[in-house]
């Protein structure tokens, strides 16, 4: 194939690697906020203890997460059919990697509230400040700097996913480095998805040390 | 302004029983400055924690300001807390707003609209001298600033208690000073009833009116700070109190003090009735007896003077001995010996005692 033809087809790639990407970024990263904020005050002695919750949100986590993530997609398949109403490209792929990242996050998220000082949460109760208060006032705020760089840490594992789907029929730049590199023995194919997922990555990792920068400087 | 009654609070900590307060009962009236003394583990930042509900207490029952908090549950505490204000070691603020914003969040809270916020921050940032400093971050401050804004903070609803843990310990002894007197405005001034956790006795004695020394979860002895200085009962008491007055000689030093010096070398101690500094001279000019002040230290105690003096007595031996039992009469003389006689020891109007000296003092 000439690049010509390529050149559009690496362009659709793109495109729906971008979809793919941002659409988990913003659901995974949302859901994981919020299971991620669960996990942390539902811990013994937080804002909001209970141990049955922590411990049924810990199992959970610690099932899904360590599934390989090609095997994790076409193992959620049927549900994924169910929730998308098609069994192939980007939407369909969108579906695993959202409840993939919904636990990586959830898990960075609980990592940077626990390096919080609970002083500051305490000056807050100590004010009469309720635990939906503390966590949208003190909690989120006072972890944005760390929140910004782990969401940007996830963002380069959620590229990652994208690239892994695309082998099981999810579409995307992984699928366009499968078929016209690998399987057409095209080096050159494949070595330019690779320069192309590189700068992605590293426009990315700038904008989120830029934005965490910002934040932590006061 | 403050009941507790019956108080005990245990943590469990894996399967050990802690038990942080232990049956602690005491009263803390409306408009003074208390303080809690006690070391590392004694339980006083658990008790203060107790006093606004932060914590509830494992057995019996804390009232503020004539509302029982024990019992309550979760939604009815938080009123409760916000009408109590609490400074802490660490400042405790949110790096995440400006001097303003922090002042401002108790506001918040509490409901309050914009223009009322705006206005009460800027008055509180004037009360604690931070005026130009509205729009900075917390991390551009100094440690007594930070302080500061923490006390502007903890004011902003205008509660009738403020609760102060360690609110002085991360700080250098000038910017100390600074803070204890900007509490001590907060008291006159606003007749806000304090609360100091401290493991400081300067503090006490300092700013406090009343004092309670808390050793192992219990409150050990409470009363007067100068009541506690004068008559100590126990020895973590005496301990806190050798370490804000170095005022008595150590053994070692009363060894060099009788070698250096020819005469008789007692040291009497300073009170506000019957042993003023003035009485002691009189004293001992009546007994035609001469003294050189060689050790010792006075300082104000609840605003009156506490101490002692070690003097060099020289004179004919019968009248340093009348001068010293006519001394004895009116308050603690230790007797370290010199000029040929042995050491005599302690005695005073109570008979032998008062206050410890020596080893058990200096610790």
């Amino acid at each position: 194939m000439s690049w010509s033809e390529l050149g559009p087809l690496l362009g659709q790639a793109l495109g729906q690697t971008l979809y793919m990407v941002v659409g988990t970024l913003l659901v995974g990263g949302v859901l994981g906020l919020v299971l991620g904020v669960a996990l942390y005050v539902s811990r013994p002695r937080n804002l909001l203890p209970n141990r049955a919750v922590a411990g049924v949100l810990n199992v959970l986590v610690n099932t899904v997460r360590p599934i390989p993530f090609i095997i994790f997609v076409t193992a959620v398949q049927p549900a994924a059919i169910a929730v998308t109403g098609t069994s192939y490209g980007p939407t369909y792929a969108l579906f695993a990697m959202a409840v993939m990242a919904t636990f990586a996050t959830s898990r960075i998220v609980e990592q940077n509230l626990v390096a919080l000082d609970p002083g500051v949460v305490e000056a807050a109760r100590a004010m009469g400040a309720g635990p939906v208060r503390i966590i949208t006032t003190v909690l989120i705020p006072e972890a944005l700097g760390p929140l910004i760089l782990g969401y940007t840490f996830l963002f380069v594992a959620i590229v990652d996913m994208s690239a892994v789907v695309g082998a099981v029929a999810g579409g995307g730049l992984g699928n366009f480095a499968i078929v016209y590199g690998y399987q057409r023995y095209d080096y050159a194919v494949t070595w330019l998805t690779v320069a192309v997922i590189v700068v992605i990555v590293q426009l990315a990792q700038a904008l989120g040390n830029l934005l965490a920068r910002r934040v932590l400087r006061r | 302004m403050v009941e507790l009654r019956g108080v005990t609070k245990e943590f469990t900590d894996g399967r050990t029983r802690v038990r942080a307060v232990d049956d602690v009962s005491l009263d803390i009236d409306r408009g003074e400055i208390f303080g809690v003394i006690g070391y590392s583990g004694a339980g006083k930042s658990t008790l203060v924690r107790l006093i606004n509900a932060l914590e509830a207490p494992t057995a019996g029952t804390v009232s503020v300001d004539g509302t029982v908090l024990t019992g309550l549950p979760e939604r009815r505490l938080r009123p409760a807390r916000a009408g109590v204000g609490f400074i802490f070691q660490q400042f405790n603020l949110l790096s995440s707003r400006t001097v303003a914003g922090n002042v401002a969040y108790p506001l918040t809270v509490a409901g309050w609209d914009r223009a009322s916020k705006a206005a009460r921050v800027a008055e509180l940032l004037d009360f604690v001298g931070l005026a130009d400093k509205a729009g900075q971050r917390p991390s551009q401050l100094s440690g007594g600033q930070k302080q500061r804004v923490g006390i502007a903070r903890a004011l902003a609803t205008s509660p009738a208690l403020l609760l102060a843990d360690e609110a002085t310990s991360a700080l250098d002894p000038e910017t100390t000073r600074d803070v204890l007197d900007l509490l001590r405005r907060v008291n006159r001034e606003l007749g806000v009833t304090i609360v100091v956790i401290t493991h400081e006795m300067s503090v006490v004695t300092y700013l406090c009116d009343r004092v309670a020394v808390m050793d192992g979860g219990r409150v050990v002895e409470l009363g007067d700070v100068y009541d506690i200085f004068a008559n100590p009962r126990e020895p973590v008491t005496r301990r806190f109190i050798a370490t804000a007055l170095h005022d008595r000689p150590r053994p070692d030093v009363v060894e060099r003090l009788l070698e250096r010096h020819q005469g008789r070398i007692v040291t009497v101690a300073v009170s506000d009735e019957t042993a003023t500094s003035t009485a002691i001279t009189d004293v001992l000019r009546h007994h035609g007896v001469d003294s050189a002040i060689v050790y010792g230290g006075i300082t104000e105690v609840g605003a009156r003077p506490f101490g002692s003096l070690t003097l060099e007595l020289t004179g004919a031996p019968d009248d340093v001995r009348t001068a010293i039992a006519d001394l004895a009469a009116r308050t603690e003389v230790v007797d370290h010996g010199g000029a040929g006689t042995p050491p005599g020891g302690p005695s005073g109007p109570d008979g032998p005692g008062g206050r410890a000296t020596g080893t058990e003092a200096a610790r």
